[in-house]
């Protein structure tokens, strides 16, 4: 069980990758390039899925903010599903179905668009009318407009889906160093400091950085900025909301909180309690709870389902998501140095796209044709384009 | 003559003497499961008051209340299996009620009450926040008031009365803080289900009198219903719970011990056994020490000298409980040497207290051993905010009692009498006290290996012994098993860790103690 042991035996003099960062998405790599027969050695500041992981909501969902967004969620979630018979009980993994809720007849007009984007994509998606959604949600409020069901949208516990596929990847060879913080990346080397303070640079044939909110700090020129949400989970009130529930005008409920949002979003967990979402501040790394966005957000969830009032809250807590200015990740080879690749940036939708990013990763390194068409999501846009700019549009952005 | 009061339980009347508690009232009537665990297992209350979160049913359509805290009315209706959606109507947005103070006390125990009338006193506008139904906190907790020792009575009543200074302090019962904002003024907010109900206090000083819980250690078996704390045990007794004709064990560790035992035979149980954990030198050297405090010696010996009847062990705990009809039915003593097993249907068992520190932790006050650091006039490292009694190291009531006084007078701007020699003596000889008992009773190895593979620690969440994994981090273990990660808040497994694995506390985060989703707002 423990990886110590792992470590003495099975520790490579050069592995073929480092891997930097054992959230999900690096997970996912190590995992996809151990199959590829590859020796894998992962590194992590802190421990399996300690970072955004940790605090993600595990939403495995398909968007559409662009075709290239829908082509990486849709392709991901596939995969999800292909693993779900391996997945142990502790993921929690579900396929509980998204209802996106239209508050009013213009945002049902949205949906209808939403729905033959979905469609033409080959996701199966449907529209309710106000009864239909109120039979499938009662605890939603009365009067609302209708939805848009899209099934095939799932759930799992983002720390345990990590730790699975670190588990699976140690039981194939690769080797995790905990408490193994890289410092600096070279070309193919990794200079890791351990807790002790002990540095150490590792060659590898490969490196991939999969280190999110750090990674500008081991690749300064990637723009990716910290975005904070809140998130809210209660006991255990099993069957109150069946479905995830977002609101579909959730760029309209944006509103001046210092650049703040905040989105109707509610997840039932399949311990029977429910998460409660969303916010999005750029304040930079700082953590702590913000009651005026907080207290925004919870209002926005009872305003939805009006029983959310009564359920008792038993934590809050607050994460960092790797945010980029064009809201897609960084995925692909990094052209400054040579033997360097990049999976980060994922935002909110780490969980729904690691096993994408991973499978794009594992084929450019062995040289296969990618699975989907891996231009839009390549790092290099980020050297092309006027960083200021960037930052500007990312703190416009909605998503 | 104290009428009954009917309540209904799945649909079965019950009587409760009034003023019972919920948990006590079903307790007495022989219901054996309050609720069904994540994976199962029928549930009873542990900790009898509002820690543990074992004894919730569902209260007029409303899931997940703790019965330990409701007085009994007439036309409760509860149900012990939860009823799925939830039914009940929601909050309609309203301005929040914010009451202003000088001195905001939290904890109605001895130490608050202290607290608040020597603030009072000395003129200070004062508002005590207590989770309990009634003044006195754990150790004066009653139903009929004529039933608690004089000084209690005279404490409290002096809580109640306005001073030569100014009013009596305000008292909001059955309120608990689950927010401490420190700034120019210090912002309590609140969650409570009383009739005297606030959702914010703004207060310029605050005295932290938040008490103590108990530890306990978990052991196979310990989640039987039928197994509780001592205090928990004392707790609901004094909540009406009837034991008569109840087979009792009485085990675990500290001078809670023989009350309890006393207590339960008193109320017409049969007591087989009491048996403390501690090797008989360290209970002899304890008792030895009780030279330099006459009156807690002799309560000892009026304790011992009442128990007719059982048996009583040192050096002696209990290793294992077993079941039957869903409850406990035999229990396995061990003194190392030998190992016996004896029947019983109620097992009280805890080992000592842990100090609530968690809204201490919240506002950044420094902590020293699990305890709350202070002056000598209990000022915390924070400004602002006072501490006094269990979280500052546990001692009892007494030293409760002063260190509220000391407190109290401070944070109402009276420092010289705060700082008057005759109460520092009194507090330092206390203090000493409670330092000998917390070495006297310090759990033995073997207590705090008892848990098996299959052993539940987090009753919560059902977290097994063996998925634990004890090189982890406190943090590496909530994330991946969701231990502590309860309603409880790890309030009883959280110390069983750190027992059982070194794990230090997580972080504390609003809303301690948890709230109603409307009143994050």
């Amino acid at each position: 069980m423990t990886h110590a042991a792992n470590l003495v035996t099975r520790r490579a003099a050069r592995p073929d990758v480092v891997v930097v960062g054992a959230g999900i998405v690096g997970a996912a790599c190590a995992l996809a390039l151990v199959r590829e027969s590859l020796d894998v050695l992962i590194v992590d500041a802190s421990f399996v899925g300690s970072g955004s992981t940790a605090a993600a909501m595990g939403h495995l969902v398909v968007m559409d903010d662009s075709p290239a967004q829908l082509a990486l969620t849709a392709y991901s979630r596939g995969l999800w599903e292909r693993m779900a018979d391996e997945l142990p009980a502790g993921c929690e993994y579900e396929v509980r179905g998204t209802v996106w809720v239209a508050d009013r007849e213009e945002d049902l007009e949205a949906a209808r668009a939403k729905r033959a984007v979905y469609a033409a994509h080959g996701v199966a998606a449907a529209i309710v009318d106000a009864s239909e959604l109120a039979r499938l949600e009662p605890a939603l409020r009365p009067g609302l407009a209708g939805a848009l069901v899209v099934p095939g949208d799932g759930v799992l516990y983002p720390p345990n889906a990590a730790r699975w596929c670190v588990d699976r990847a140690v039981a194939l060879g690769a080797t995790l160093r905990e408490q193994c913080e890289a410092v600096a990346i070279g070309r193919g080397e990794v200079r890791v400091r351990d807790a002790d303070g002990v540095e150490e640079t590792i060659s590898a044939g490969a490196v991939v950085m999969a280190a999110g909110v750090d990674a500008p700090g081991l690749v300064p020129e990637l723009p990716i900025v910290p975005r904070k949400g809140h998130l809210v989970i209660t006991d255990r009130y099993p069957g109150l909301c069946r479905a995830q529930l977002v609101e579909l005008g959730y760029l309209r409920s944006a509103h001046g909180l210092g650049g703040a949002s905040v989105a109707f979003n509610v997840q039932p967990r399949a311990t029977g309690q429910l998460l409660i979402g969303s916010s999005r501040e750029l304040v930079g790394r700082d953590g702590a709870v913000n009651h005026a966005v907080l207290g925004e957000m919870v209002r926005r969830a009872i305003w939805f389902v009006p029983a959310l009032s009564r359920c008792d809250a038993i934590r809050v807590w607050t994460g960092l998501r790797p945010a980029t200015p064009d809201g897609l990740p960084l995925i692909g080879r990094w052209d400054a140095v040579p033997g360097l690749w990049v999976a980060a940036g994922h935002e909110g939708l780490g969980i729904t796209t690691a096993p994408a990013t991973a499978a794009l990763i594992a084929a450019d390194i062995m040289g296969r044709a990618a699975p989907i068409d891996p231009a839009p999501y390549l790092p290099a846009r980020a050297m092309r384009r006027d960083v200021n700019a960037q930052q500007a549009e990312a703190s416009c952005r909605g998503t | 003559m104290p009428r009954d009061v009917i309540v209904t339980v799945d649909g079965r009347p019950i009587a409760a003497p009034e003023g019972a508690t919920l948990a006590s009232a079903m307790l007495g009537a022989g219901i054996t499961r309050f609720r069904t665990s994540v994976t199962g297992e029928p549930r009873a209350p542990l900790c009898g008051m509002g820690v543990c979160y074992e004894c919730r049913v569902t209260v007029d359509g409303r899931p997940h209340q703790r019965s330990c805290l409701i007085p009994c009315t007439d036309g409760l209706h509860v149900e012990t299996l939860p009823n799925g959606a939830a039914s009940w109507r929601p909050e309609a947005e309203s301005d929040a009620d914010v009451r202003r103070c000088d001195v905001a006390v939290i904890g109605g125990g001895p130490a608050g009450i202290a607290a608040a009338v020597a603030a009072a006193e000395v003129g200070a506008r004062v508002i005590v926040v207590d989770q309990g139904v009634r003044p006195g906190g754990q150790i004066w907790r009653h139903r009929d008031r004529t039933a608690l020792p004089k000084a209690a009575r005279a404490w409290i009543a002096r809580c109640e009365r306005a001073s030569a200074a100014g009013p009596a302090p305000e008292w909001l019962a059955r309120s608990t803080v689950f927010d401490v904002s420190v700034g120019d003024d210090i912002v309590l907010r609140l969650t409570g289900d009383g009739p005297a109900v606030a959702d914010v206090i703004r207060a310029r000083r605050v005295v932290l009198a938040t008490g103590a819980r108990e530890l306990f250690l978990p052991f196979p078996g310990w989640t039987l219903p039928g197994v509780m704390g001592l205090g928990g045990a004392q707790a609901l007794l004094k909540g009406g719970m009837t034991v008569r004709g109840r087979h009792a064990v009485v085990a675990g560790s500290g001078p809670l011990l023989l009350p309890v035992a006393v207590a339960l035979a008193r109320a017409g149980a049969s007591v087989a056994y009491v048996v403390e954990q501690s090797p008989a030198i360290n209970a002899m050297s304890f008792g030895a020490g009780l030279w330099r405090h006459p009156a807690k010696a002799l309560q000892a010996a009026r304790y011992a000298a009442s128990l007719f009847g059982a048996r009583m062990r040192v050096g002696t705990w209990v290793a294992a409980a077993e079941g039957a009809a869903g409850r406990v039915a035999l229990v396995r003593l061990t003194n190392r040497s030998r190992a016996w097993m004896v029947p019983c249907d109620l097992l009280c068992c805890s080992y000592g207290f842990v100090p609530n520190v968690e809204l201490a932790r919240l506002v950044g006050c420094e902590i020293q051993r699990g305890r709350v650091a202070v002056d000598a006039t209990q000022r915390t490292s924070v400004p602002g905010v006072w501490c006094a009694g269990e979280p500052t190291g546990v001692a009892g009531e007494i030293a409760a009692l002063v260190e509220g006084r000391i407190a109290g007078l401070d944070a109402a701007g009276a420092e010289s009498r705060a700082r008057a020699g005759r109460l520092r003596h009194a507090r330092d000889g206390w203090r000493r006290f409670g330092d000998r008992l917390t070495d006297a009773f310090a759990p033995r190895d073997d207590v705090r290996a008892l848990a098996t593979d299959d052993t539940i620690v987090c009753r919560c969440e059902d977290v097994r012994r063996g998925a634990l994994d004890p090189s982890w981090s406190v943090r590496q273990a909530k994330l991946y098993t969701r231990v502590t990660m309860g309603p409880c808040q790890g309030m009883v497994c959280g110390a069983s860790c750190a027992s059982l694995f070194g794990w230090s506390a997580g972080t504390v985060r609003p809303p301690v103690g948890g709230t109603e989703v409307a009143r994050l707002r």
